[in-house]
């Protein structure tokens, strides 16, 4: 029974299976399976379709109605002060984007004091490119991506009142006073009337590294040439369906709509890693440059909706700030790009409006 | 002829291998790692995973040009059919895996839309249109091929492992630097039946 070179091989046999156990555990240890929780892009595309009322597949799990844009952005040469992007020499460089409205509906009324928002991309003629999603207010309900995902299931809109539970909000609120601040900011602000009167908002704050080295904090909005005016809260419920969109398309087959795109730099104490707080007082501000609308189109048609507006792809001269929203943003657009990539695209309400035979590709 | 039997892979090989053998763990690190956190380590991990998969993908091609130039060591004449053809299909299985993976994360990123960005200023031109079910298509295969890599990975650190340490048969020396004679030199320890008449005979050969 004794076979000297199966005792042999005993001693080396288990190294080598302990060495391939230890390989495997660090690698599940690296991929989440093992050890700590950690947030993944799955658990706040899961928390975006739970509040949306379950997953609505083919489509964004966040501002899932949304309407393609083209047109050009005008640089001045002004941002080259800040920033050594391309994007800020005087030039005209082609813009493609997305205007959209909060949610995970892709059919829901316009008539909400939600997010309105705008994703851009500007590309420069050495390829590279700065993809930013913007909304209409300058901060956030929330700091972190954990009480992103968190809000989503505290702010789950019951379908029998079409609010969400008071009860849930309120155990929310009690741990996150930011939260309060911005909806009592929501409640006062103007709610814009049109996707083309609405200044939009970087929310973070972003690195510009300027050509001589010197980095500082900027975050950035583009401010309309149209007046700003508010809808009616009280009368949302009244609202059309599709009412910011239908104005839009009407107002882009008139003319185009412009905004000026403002760089806003950081004060020194002013914060710059969490998007719920604003920055208040003076600012030294740089007028880059002119945004111009030149044509709206329904998702079908346009070449927005494939396109993942993921706000830490940027070019050189301009990088992420230490806002944990920004990575978590990237991740959670990914996974949502990856999920909805998987789905045959659904109908855009636009496409609806205009009778516009949905093409799948 | 009577020339000195091959013992070892060409020198640059073994050199490339065990550069990619480093790299490529990383690198299937740095990709479950990524993907599983929507934290800080998500964007600079990415950063590092295109530029390191494509350096992976030019190491790969050259290392294919010189395996094919140079060949391989015969394996051990006592090493049983099924080992022979696992450790054939697990080669070119990994070959495939070392190539393939690179390709389809930068056919991915093409059909996804996005620039093939190794850094802010450099990128790759897309090698596939943009089309959002074939990114879906690719985007899977990118993980499911990573996990059936890294389990193949890990049969072949094994396998190697079994090869330098029980067997004793010069196999795992054949990708090393160290001197593979000492290996043979254990011919009269009776127990070593990889050291057997035959096995000796095609040392000589060759």
């Amino acid at each position: 029974m004794t076979d000297p070179n199966r005792r042999k091989s005993l001693a080396p046999a288990t190294f080598i299976a302990a060495l391939v156990l230890t390989i495997v555990a660090a690698f599940a240890w690296t991929a989440g399976v093992i050890g700590p929780k950690r947030q993944s892009g799955g658990d706040v595309a899961d928390a975006l379709e739970y509040n949306g009322g379950g997953p609505h597949p083919g489509y964004r799990r966040a501002h899932a109605k949304g309407l393609c844009l083209d047109g050009t952005f005008v640089a001045n040469g002004a941002g080259s002060q800040l920033s050594s992007a391309k994007v800020f020499r005087p030039g005209s460089y082609p813009v493609i984007g997305r205007f959209s409205v909060a949610g995970g509906n892709p059919l829901a009324t316009d008539g909400r004091n939600v997010f309105h928002a705008v994703g851009l991309i500007l590309r420069t003629p050495d390829g590279q490119e700065w993809r930013t999603a913007m909304d209409h207010t300058p901060i956030f309900p929330v700091a972190d991506p954990q009480s992103f995902a968190d809000l989503q299931y505290a702010s789950w809109p019951d379908p029998k009142t079409g609010k969400p539970d008071p009860a849930k909000m309120k155990v929310f609120i009690a741990h996150h006073p930011e939260t309060k601040a911005f909806q009592d900011y929501m409640m006062k602000a103007l709610l814009p009337s049109s996707f083309a009167n609405a200044t939009y908002y970087s929310i973070s704050a972003f690195r510009f590294t300027d050509g001589q080295g010197r980095t500082r904090f900027v975050r950035w909005q583009i401010v309309p040439d149209a007046q700003m005016m508010g809808l009616n809260k009280k009368a949302l419920d009244s609202l059309p369906r599709d009412y910011l969109f239908r104005e839009m398309i009407a107002r882009t087959a008139r003319g185009p709509s412009r905004w000026q795109l403002q760089l806003v730099v950081a004060n020194a104490g002013d914060v710059t890693d969490k998007a719920t707080v604003a920055w208040t007082g003076p600012h030294r501000t740089i007028d880059a440059g002119v945004l111009t609308v030149a044509r709206v189109q329904p998702e079908e048609k346009g070449q927005c909706r494939d396109l993942n507006f993921d706000p830490t792809i940027l070019p050189s001269g301009i990088a992420i700030s230490d806002d944990p929203l920004l990575p978590a943003r990237s991740k959670a657009y990914s996974t949502s790009f990856r999920r909805r990539a998987g789905e045959a695209p659904g109908h855009s309400a636009a496409a609806q409006d205009l009778g516009v035979k949905a093409t799948v590709k | 002829m009577t020339a000195p039997a091959r013992t070892h892979f060409s020198p640059v090989l073994r050199l490339i291998h065990w550069a990619m053998a480093l790299l490529v763990l990383i690198m299937l690190f740095i990709g479950v790692g990524m993907v599983s956190t929507t934290g800080e380590a998500y964007v600079s991990l990415l950063a590092l995973h295109r530029p390191v998969g494509i350096a992976i993908l030019g190491l790969a091609l050259l290392r294919l040009a010189i395996r094919l130039k140079t060949g391989a060591p015969p394996l051990p004449r006592d090493l049983p059919a099924p080992q022979r053809l696992a450790a054939k299909a697990s080669h070119l299985f990994l070959y495939a895996a070392m190539i393939g993976m690179p390709l389809i994360g930068w056919g991915m990123l093409s059909a996804g839309g996005y620039r093939v960005a190794l850094s802010k200023s450099v990128a790759l031109p897309p090698i596939l249109p943009h089309d959002l079910p074939l990114y879906a298509l690719l985007r899977t295969s990118h993980t499911v091929i990573a996990l059936a890599f890294f389990a193949l990975i890990l049969v072949h650190l094994a396998a190697a492992l079994t090869h330098g340490m029980i067997r004793r048969d010069g196999v795992m020396q054949s990708m090393t630097f160290g001197d593979a004679r000492h290996e043979r030199s254990a011919i009269n320890d009776p127990d070593d039946t990889s050291l057997r008449p035959e096995r000796i005979a095609i040392l000589k050969i060759d």
